[in-house]
């Protein structure tokens, strides 16, 4: 006892002070518990992240132009479209001299076809040039405007300079003003014209699908989960696996199995004209439309809706329903007043993991959507595989990808990323 | 408990409801037949008599229920073959039930003595909703198992399978699926990818796991967030930024790049359920060990890794059923030599060829049945092994 109330600091064992000795223990457990997570970080770093920022960088890049036009864009710098008139003798020799080099390159159509993206047309010009500057001499067979001229009168088009003057910048945020329907116009940023406005439908329909789809799930989720919750522990375990046998089973089988029951000449149109409540030639339409995506999506996340009610229901203790009851409440006054404030909870965390869900799916859609039912990752993997407009899809993808963070965050907030459960 | 007067029903209350199903059933079978109505009323009256007739013969229950099951089953037969009979034989042994279990008050034992009837309504209407709802969960894999034995090339059943005919059936869709080498090859490929992918994600997300439960952990919220983004994280998006890194630094199209993607779209699922496992893990035991002499390998491999093993075996199998499932990132990341199953399927249903999509279907089924068993074993096992209670 005397040995500890002596004056100054408490050694350890081997002399050190206890403080010190603590603090570099804990300084050690905590760099074990690093050096533990670091692989794993590292290669989710380089496999996942890497590549989403990738993805993000491309949204903005736009090096094309100035690497392969380098010349183009310094002469073009002088140029003032406000003027009115084609630039002059010196911008179209040094385009020729670039074309020249990208024609060697094969590089001239890229250009061609990333500013056809913003002005229909421009590739078409891009290629005829490319083969007819390729047979001239830079040195002697100038002037060369009048050539150009020749070849096309579009090449004396303020349109076209101006859009290769807008997008010779590296940097550029014309994908992002496509994906929202804008474009740069002469002056500024502009709408696009009508028949071009798509992305901002689409995002909104995504967005609407996703409500619609996580309101079913919560309708269709909150029944079961409720008598999951209530039944003893023996008739609920084998229900459970009611819920998690789809939840278990391929995406890709069940979505074959709602194409299976949805066509026309389905399982369920079957039914209904054999029961006589459809007549044979007035079949329904359910599928390739947005109720055929509606029905099979929320088939598909029902289980994820179920299994975090589950849990918040399965802590409700029973006996507040009955004390509401022997207090005078009615049926549903007891359920409206004290169980369901109770297990809102459980329906937050399952709405916003459905939605989160929701709003990235793309295989179902593409599958059972149609045209009418397709969600916005369905135009981001046509620009991928398709039109091969990367930049575009890139956009669309930081866009999807913003929101999805925004709630994946809410989500953490508000339930912990700890909580997740499966099965 | 003497306050639960469970006495038998009077007959004109069980030849009201009996009555009420029987209309119920009968506006099927009229309408299929032409007359919704003649039904409602064939139906309510059948019902309704048998009702009045047998809710005083409650002490003869059993030999009841096998009369009317055999008569139901009979007249289906005569009516209309096998699967008639089959519907019929279903439909009597569901109305002897319900009329006795209405006659003799079984319906009440099991609530609570208090409840109005109009309560005990509600409480059966609602056990019906909830059924109607599982029943919207399951079908969709139940319909899909018949008709991969469809001896036809539709998607429907054919009017030999409705009469099980068993020319109506075959296993030619199994056939072709074990004979079509565009099918073996994606099984081959689906079977040479999931498991390297499963190893990676188990490795290091086991690691990390551990890492994560200890309980100093710096920034731990955060490298939580990261380590869980695949899930989040929509997996078009994924792909797209896989297509784009893996095409600059020459993995895309090749096996390597596509394990890689696989195992980290699974290693969330590893993540989740292995330090579910962790929290329950008595941390004196590694102590104890390492008191005795143990390093911490020995510590690792002797002590912590039995007891944590359910937990990473069942975060491998989700691994597992990731990879073996996935089909967008495979799309973009693969080439056609890494062809999966899932690709394959997807490739089959957009342009309808065959229903050997069916047949896949099912054996996928089967398997996923096979795995969620496994899971859920474990998940016990792993219970007892720490002391809590099974659920």
């Amino acid at each position: 006892m005397a040995d500890t109330t002596q004056n100054g600091p408490v050694l350890a064992a081997d002399g050190t002070p206890l403080k010190r000795s603590l603090s570099r223990a804990l300084r050690m457990q905590k760099t074990r518990a690093l050096m533990l997570v670091a692989p794993l970080l590292l290669f989710v770093l380089i496999t996942f992240l890497l590549p989403i920022a990738d993805m993000l960088f491309r949204s903005v890049e736009n090096n094309i132009v100035s690497d392969t036009l380098p010349k183009t864009v310094v002469a073009l710098r002088e140029w003032d479209p406000a003027s009115g008139e084609a630039p002059g003798e010196e911008v179209y020799a040094a385009l020729a001299a670039d074309l020249q080099v990208a024609e060697e390159n094969k590089t001239h159509t890229r250009v061609g076809t990333r500013l056809n993206y913003e002005n229909p047309g421009i590739s078409s010009l891009f290629r005829k040039a490319g083969r007819r500057v390729s047979k001239w001499d830079i040195e002697t067979d100038g002037p060369f405007k009048e050539q150009f001229l020749d070849m096309d009168k579009d090449w004396g088009k303020v349109e076209i300079w101006q859009t290769i003057q807008t997008y010779s910048p590296t940097m550029t945020n014309g994908y992002f003003l496509n994906s929202v329907d804008l474009m740069k116009g002469a002056d500024g940023v502009e709408v696009r014209p009508e028949n071009e406005r798509i992305y901002i439908t689409l995002f909104i329909r995504t967005f609407i699908m996703s409500l619609v789809i996580t309101c079913a799930c919560i309708v269709l989720g909150y029944p079961v989960a409720w008598l999951l919750a209530n039944l003893p522990t023996r008739s609920a375990n084998m229900l459970m696996i009611l819920v998690l046998l789809p939840f278990w089973t391929s995406l890709l089988v069940r979505t074959s199995a709602w194409k299976v029951m949805l066509q026309q000449q389905g399982v369920i149109n079957e039914t209904l004209v054999w029961l006589g409540l459809v007549a044979d030639d007035a079949r329904l339409v359910m599928i390739n439309n947005q109720f055929g995506t509606i029905v099979a999506m929320t088939h598909i996340l029902l289980p994820f809706m179920i299994l975090p009610m589950y849990s918040v229901m399965q802590t409700i203790n029973p006996s507040y329903l009955r004390a509401a009851k022997s207090l005078g409440a009615t049926n549903w006054t007891a359920f409206w007043r004290v169980y369901f404030p109770n297990s809102v909870p459980g329906i937050g965390a399952g709405s916003i993991l459905v939605f989160i869900l929701a709003i990235g799916y793309y295989i179902t859609p593409e599958l059972v959507g149609g045209t009418k039912g397709v969600f916005i990752s369905n135009r981001i993997a046509f620009h991928i595989s398709t039109s091969l407009n990367w930049g575009l899809a890139a956009a669309l993808g930081t866009i999807l990808l913003a929101v999805v963070l925004l709630l994946y965050w809410t989500y953490d907030k508000i339930v912990g990323i700890d909580n997740v459960k499966l099965g | 408990m003497s306050i639960n007067t469970v006495e038998p029903q009077t007959p004109g209350f069980v030849a009201a409801v009996s009555a009420a199903a029987g209309a119920f059933f009968g506006l099927f079978v009229g309408t299929a037949q032409g007359s919704g109505l003649l039904g409602i009323v064939i139906g309510a009256v059948l019902l309704g008599t048998m009702g009045f007739v047998f809710a005083g013969m409650a002490e003869r229950e059993k030999a009841l229920r096998w009369i009317i099951f055999a008569v139901f089953l009979v007249a289906g037969f005569a009516l209309g073959g096998l699967s008639v009979a089959l519907v019929g034989g279903l439909f009597g042994w569901f109305a002897g039930w319900f009329i006795f279990w209405l006659a003799t008050s079984r319906y009440r034992a099991p609530l609570a003595p208090y409840l109005t009837p109009g309560q005990v309504l509600w409480h059966y209407t609602f056990r019906v909703i909830a059924g109607a709802i599982f029943v919207f969960l399951i079908t969709p894999i139940l319909v899909v198992m018949p008709l991969s034995f469809n001896a036809q090339d539709f998607f429907t059943f054919t009017p030999e399978m409705l009469r099980f005919d068993p020319a109506g059936y075959s296993l030619k869709h199994y056939e072709d699926f074990f004979n079509n080498p565009d099918w073996q090859q994606a099984l081959w490929n689906s079977l040479k990818i999931a498991p390297m992918a499963t190893l990676l994600s188990v490795g290091f997300g086991t690691l990390a796991a551990i890492g994560l439960s200890q309980p100093h952990v710096p920034f731990r919220r955060a490298i939580m967030a990261i380590l869980i983004s695949p899930m989040i994280v929509p997996l078009i998006i994924s792909a797209a930024g896989m297509y784009f890194f893996y095409s600059r630094i020459g993995l895309q199209g090749t096996y390597f790049g596509v394990v890689l993607a696989h195992a980290a779209l699974g290693i969330p699922f590893v993540i989740i359920t292995v330090t579910a496992t962790l929290v329950g893990f008595d941390r004196s035991l590694t102590r104890a060990a390492a008191n005795m002499g143990a390093g911490p390998v020995t510590t690792f491999f002797r002590v912590q890794m039995p007891l944590i093993l359910p937990g990473v075996i069942s975060g491998g199998l989700f691994a597992f059923i990731t990879s073996f499932d996935e089909v967008v990132v495979v799309l973009f990341v693969g080439s056609a030599g890494q062809k999966t199953l899932p690709w394959q399927m997807f490739t089959g249903l957009r342009e309808q060829i065959s229903p050997t999509i069916l047949a896949v279907a099912t054996i996928l089924v089967v398997i996923s049945i096979m795995l969620l068993t496994t899971v859920e074993m474990l998940r016990r096992r792993s219970e007892r092994l720490r002391g809590m209670s099974p659920s």
